[in-house]
């Protein structure tokens, strides 16, 4: 490894500062990702950033219905919210599906998204959830939904300097829930062939008023299926808007063939979850699960 | 004394001791391959091939060898020269020339991460930037993977001149082929035309890798005056010695070979990769090196499983009684000549009654690492053949799968297969077990099928040397040179205390180096327990033999008047009958005689038998997926005599499970450069905890006569049933044929579909 | 490069070390302070053989830059047994006989410990599930299950009778 220095500022500004001043310095959060790579020969950076020792980096803060998380809050820490966990059901299991426990004990959420692989097991869910990211950097702060972070695989938007300081979810309507969904041929300790995430609002007749279905491992990047979610608004998710939502997932899927996979499989494989999804996400919302 | 005693006769053997090396591996003590650490050892790095196959048109090393901190460089041009020699390698046997070329490519690179160079430097990082400025000038060649691309007319060759052996007459081009193994009798085509039904098949397999989970490490010094010491993890170091020292022409006593705990093998370490480059770059710098795989290089640089392409037809009459079986397959051998054909061919024809039969394998090369053992080597592909296809047959017919298995099973008598006829085989005694156990009538949920499947791996004797000394307080060391890889110093002390009726805690067992005992071939082929044990057993009445004559000449008698017997002798007649003499009495008197009393014993016993296993496997498929589960598992084997039941069982669940995976999700997947996609234990997906249901044992005990104990080696049958047990399990739920594997979900999945 | 000196406390007790910035705490370990007990199966934080504890949480140490060490706990493999008694969970491992070739045993071991520490009766589900980082490919997994079961019942009695 080349890596000349390692940096652990304790506040943003000083990350920022670092970031700036070294074009070729990489953020370090729970390392799952970026050591990987280092030890591969596939990331060189100069010099590390170690943004775990920035204050509320790794907090989850509560405020009447909002979630703001630190970015270098490790999935396991998620858990811990009872709050969280109540809000944001799929959100936290797509976060606790990463990897091992030893894995989770240490990967981020803000980790898993700026790593920017179209497999990212918690990004389909945060899409899905609304969620934004807080992103600092020398120009200062902006808030930016988490689907326009990853560009490519292994690129994201973030400019020279920048780095995604906090999660945010936004205040739950009642009867609203989220799931998670993924395809994998082991029960653990595997990527994504196919991810699926659900968030959906019922009225009290259980209607569906608002639902947003994202996919990962079906694109370059995790995206967001408007026309699935809106095949389920106004519906009790009946078969007949299972299979609308399903087929509008599928004509949204741009996968590849490659070794974890077939493209047709992947394909077919994000309708049957998104369905499985939502039908978790509905019993959720309904209070049933 | 051959006889086997009766079961309740034994105090120790059958019981489940405290493996004697156990502190030491779960308190992190234990010291494996890539611990070791000597005086003045500096790193060594080896430069990997970029390329599936390629001429090396020259290597310029000069740059790294001026680095700072740079000791030493190493390249083909540093070896000797090799002659086409043909020696053993393990499990199986190579030639020099091909042995030397898997440590470093010559001339030409058959696979990605062949060896080109290696560097010794002050530290690994040093070793790894001198890497970066070694400049290889490659001609890249077309390469070949699969074995219908290797045979395709205009295919590229990659040993240039090599003539398929095996047939007749001999081919007058050469090829990738590099031998066929027939065994044929009677008349098969006459014999399938007059066959009720018959049932073809066409199937695929994919290499896999033992998965071992320590990668290989070795140090080595080899000082001025030629001699040099080795200290490795391996499943033989003195089959790793004799290899290093044949490819490096040096006497092989002058190799000094120390055995490290060993993190697993399975066959793949069983052959040198890291040694004699360790050596080489150890003589050029003057000090110790060591050299480590890292998991990429192990996959991409050490010897998987080779893959397997085959077609079978099999035929029965009407009552299930089989008539002929033929079958002819390719194994994908990797980068050179050897993979196990002659064991796939007896794995077709050694488990059931065949009026005719026609098997023949082709050893076919190509351009990834060159094949190595892989637990009961050759079997487990051929047996997912033979025994998918049998499944048909019994479904075919209507028949229950274990009946047409119990109705065809070979018996003791019945012909081997070479036809050498079968001894004290319980391969009978195993389905009637299956047949019985509550697994095989329990209900099935929707989308479950239960599978089933027989085999046999026919064991092995070998060399062996043990030796048995008892120190002055008549406590008793046992020294072995086979490495332990599960527990069998618990099963020598065991058979050592039984035999000397000692206590078990009593009995220490240590695995010396290669200059302190005498020869011992590799821990494989289900052998030690077995032949080493044999020699344990031996050496260890030698030494009652001498306690008995002393004890005879305290008592004043003759010896054939004391008996050894609970750990004393015993004076049966005279003035002192009645009276007994201790181990420790009698060891303490060491003085009054003629020296301390020790015995080693030397063995290559034949008489070994094999062993058969039957497993059941039930599966639910997810119709919408393709993902399979593995619901409940049931493995049923003759294990002759389990003499530490823990480690036998042991072996019939690891075994079960490398097979699961191996049925299921493992698989060398390679780009179109030839470059393994799936290097990682992420992509390279071998089970995990939480994939598996628990694995029933059921301990079938048909003992070997020709062993004490009854001993018959346990290690590797236990991987030959589990491909096509998990295979008709998932055609069975499916009712679809399952004749690729892995059965990953995008495949089952795509079975479904294209059935619909 | 000039190394860095990283201060932090290993199974208890003080410990000082130098290395690079780009070093695993796994490398440190097992290098400047010669703990080889935790393993190196694949240094991609797919086998769990490196697992340590740090700061209480369980961690694949290949994955762990040994400067984030600074200031840290950590525990390893070679801090489980109390001097020369053995951890419940190392005995059944021994009694069970789940260990073979015994290389993911002390990351099994130490993986085990914290588990037990944090859900004192676990079912077989939960123990395969907490345990799906770590690989043994000798075993087959079944005697760890087991032992670790063993271990678990052996804990619960120690506590209700303490
Ligand atoms: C064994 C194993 C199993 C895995 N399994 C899964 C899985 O099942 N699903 C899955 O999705 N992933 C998986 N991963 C990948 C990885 O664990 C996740 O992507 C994890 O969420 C990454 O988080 P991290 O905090 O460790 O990221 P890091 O490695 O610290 O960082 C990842 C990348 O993002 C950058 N970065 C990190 N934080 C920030 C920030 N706040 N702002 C800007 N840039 C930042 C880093 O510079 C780096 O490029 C696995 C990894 C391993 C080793
Ligand atoms: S070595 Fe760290 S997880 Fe394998
Ligand atoms: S005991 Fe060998 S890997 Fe687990």
């Amino acid at each position: 490894m080349t890596v000349q220095t390692y940096h652990a500022p304790r506040t943003r500004e000083e990350a920022v500062a670092l970031l700036a001043a070294d074009p070729a310095a990489r953020v370090l959060s729970g390392g799952t990702d970026l050591i990987v790579q280092m030890r591969a020969g596939r990331a060189a950076p100069s010099s590390i950033v170690d943004i775990k020792n920035i204050s509320a980096m790794q907090a989850v803060l509560g405020n009447d219905g909002r979630y703001t998380i630190g970015a270098a809050m490790p999935c396991t820490g998620l858990l811990r919210d009872e709050g969280l966990c109540k809000a944001w059901p799929g959100v936290v299991e797509a976060a606790n599906l990463i990897g091992s426990v030893q894995v989770r004990n240490r990967a981020t959420m803000g980790g898993n998204l700026c790593n920017a692989s179209p497999a990212a097991d918690s990004v389909p869910a945060l899409i899905a959830a609304g969620a934004t990211v807080l992103v600092v950097g020398p120009a200062g702060m902006r808030e930016v939904p988490v689907e326009d972070i990853p560009v490519s695989p292994g690129k994201t938007s973030l400019a020279a300097g920048e780095f995604v300081a906090e999660i945010r979810l936004p205040v739950r309507p009642p009867r609203s829930a989220d799931a998670y969904l993924r395809s994998i041929p082991r029960t653990e300790m595997d990527i994504a062939v196919v991810g699926a995430g659900v968030s959906l609002t019922l009225d009290e007749a259980g209607t569906c008023t608002a639902a947003r279905v994202a996919l990962g491992a079906v694109a370059p990047t995790a995206i967001v299926v408007p026309e699935a979610g809106a095949a389920l608004v106004g519906t009790k998710l009946d078969d007949a808007a299972l299979d609308a939502m399903a087929a509008a997932v599928r004509a949204a899927c741009r996968p590849i063939d490659d070794k974890r996979g077939t493209a047709e499989y992947r394909t077919a494989m994000a309708g049957v979850l998104a369905k499985r999804t939502a039908l978790i996400a509905a019993a959720r919302a309904r209070g049933e699960a | 004394m051959n006889a086997p005693e009766p079961k309740g006769k034994f105090r120790v053997v059958g019981t489940r001791p405290v493996r004697p090396d156990g502190i030491d591996k779960v308190t992190g003590k234990a010291i494996y391959g890539p611990d070791f650490v000597t005086a003045g050892m500096i790193q060594g790095a080896i430069l990997r091939s970029p390329h599936a196959h390629a001429r090396i048109r020259s290597i310029d090393t000069s740059k790294a060898e001026a680095l700072p901190g740079v000791k030493a460089v190493v390249t083909s041009a540093d070896f000797p020269g090799q002659s086409a020699k043909i020696i053993a390698a393990g499990e199986t046997s190579s030639s020099l020339q091909n042995i030397a070329a898997t440590c470093m490519a010559n001339g030409k690179v058959l696979y990605i991460g062949h060896a080109v160079a290696a560097v010794a430097a002050t530290t690994k990082a040093i070793a790894e930037a001198a890497l970066k400025l070694i400049v290889v000038d490659y001609e890249v060649l077309p390469h070949v993977i699969e074995v219908e691309e290797a045979l395709a007319e205009g295919a590229p060759i990659l040993h240039e001149g090599m003539i398929t052996k095996g047939l007749d007459p001999a081919p007058d081009r050469p090829s990738n082929a590099s031998m066929v193994f027939t065994l044929a009798g009677g008349d098969v085509d006459a014999a399938l035309a007059a066959s009720a039904v018959t049932v073809s098949g066409h199937y695929r397999t994919a290499p896999v890798h033992q998965g071992y989970i320590e990668p290989h490490a070795c140090v080595a010094s080899w000082n001025a005056d030629g001699q040099g010491q080795l200290w490795i993890s391996s499943q033989g170091h003195f089959d790793l010695r004799n290899q290093t020292a044949s490819v490096l022409h040096m006497p092989s006593s002058d190799l000094r070979t120390y055995p490290l705990e060993i993190g697993g093998g399975f066959g793949g370490k069983t052959g040198i990769y890291l040694e004699p480059v360790a050596m080489l770059l150890s003589r050029k710098a003057g000090r110790p090196v060591r050299l480590t795989m890292s998991r990429e290089d192990v996959f991409n640089a050490s010897g998987p499983a080779p893959g397997i392409v085959a077609d079978i037809t099999i035929g029965a009459s009407e009552d299930g009684t089989l008539t002929a079986l033929k079958l002819e397959f390719w194994n994908q051998a990797g980068a050179f000549p050897g993979s196990t054909i002659h064991s796939g061919v007896m794995t077709a024809l050694g488990a059931y009654r065949l009026p005719a039969y026609f098997a023949r394998g082709w050893d076919v090369v190509s351009n990834f690492a060159g094949t190595k053992a892989y637990r009961a080597p050759g079997a487990p592909q051929v047996a997912f053949v033979v025994e998918s296809c049998l499944d048909d047959i019994a479904r075919k017919l209507g028949i229950d799968a274990l009946d047409l298995r119990l109705k065809n099973a070979a018996r003791p008598g019945d012909p081997g297969p070479t036809r050498v006829p079968h001894g004290a085989i319980g391969y009978v005694e195993c389905l009637e077990a299956a047949k019985a156990h509550p697994h095989w009538s329990a209900p099935l949920g929707p989308n479950q099928g239960r599978g089933v499947a027989g085999a046999f791996w026919g064991n092995y004797g070998g060399q062996s040397t043990a030796a048995v000394a008892l120190a002055a307080d008549g406590s008793v060391q046992v020294t072995t040179g086979s490495p332990d890889i599960g527990g069998s110093r618990a099963s020598m002390a065991i058979m050592a205390a039984e035999t000397l009726g000692v206590p078990y805690e009593s009995v220490r067992v240590t695995i010396a180096d290669t200059g302190s005992i005498g020869y011992s071939m590799v821990t494989g082929g289900s052998r030690v327990t077995f032949a080493t044990g044999k020699a344990v057993i031996g050496a260890a009445q030698k030494v009652i033999a001498t306690l008995v004559e002393r004890a005879a000449s305290l008592f004043g008698v003759e010896p054939g008047q004391v008996e050894w017997r609970d750990g004393a002798a015993h004076c049966l007649d005279g003035e002192r009958a009645g009276e007994s003499l201790s181990i420790s009495a009698i060891a303490g008197k060491a003085g009054q005689f003629s020296g301390p009393i020790v015995a080693e014993l030397a063995v290559n016993p034949l008489d070994y038998l094999p062993a058969f296993a039957v497993h059941i496997c039930d599966t639910e498929v997810d119709p919408e997926t393709g993902n399979v589960s593995i619901i409940r598992y049931t493995t049923v084997q003759d294990v002759g005599t389990a003499i530490h039941p823990d480690y036998v069982e042991g072996q019939m669940q690891g075994g079960a499970v490398q097979g699961i995976g191996w049925a299921l999700n493992e698989a060398y997947v390679f780009d179109g450069n030839g470059r393994m996609e799936n290097p990682g234990f992420l992509d390279y997906r071998m089970p995990v905890a939480s994939d598996l249901p628990m694995i029933d044992t059921v301990m079938v005990e048909v003992p070997n006569p020709a062993h004490p104990y009854g001993v018959k080696g346990v290690g590797e049958a236990p991987i030959v049933p589990p491909l096509a047990a998990v295979a008709n399990a998932v055609a069975r739920a499916t009712g679809l044929p399952m004749r690729q594997l892995p059965l990953s979900p995008d495949r089952v999945w795509a079975a479904i579909q294209a059935a619909k | 490069m000039s190394k860095i000196a990283v201060s932090t406390t290993v199974n208890g007790d003080p410990a000082e070390f130098l290395c690079d910035a780009g070093e695993s705490l796994l490398d440190a370990l097992r290098g400047s302070l010669g703990l080889t007990g935790s393993k190196e199966g694949c240094g991609s934080g797919d086998c769990g053989a490196c697992t340590v504890m740090l700061n209480g949480q369980m961690v694949c140490s290949c994955l762990v830059l040994a400067v984030e060490a600074e200031g840290k706990s950590i525990a390893t493999i070679e801090g489980v047994a109390e001097g020369s008694v053995l951890h419940p969970v190392q005995r059944q491992f021994l009694e069970h006989g789940a260990l073979q070739c015994g290389f993911c045993t002390p990351g099994f071991i130490v993986a085990a410990k914290a588990l037990l520490e944090v859900n004192p009766d676990p079912d077989e589900t939960e123990i395969r599930y907490w345990l799906a980082g770590n690989l043994c490919r000798c075993t087959g997994y079944d005697k760890i299950v087991r032992a670790v079961s063993a271990a678990a019942a052996e804990l619960r009695q120690e506590r209700s009778a303490a």
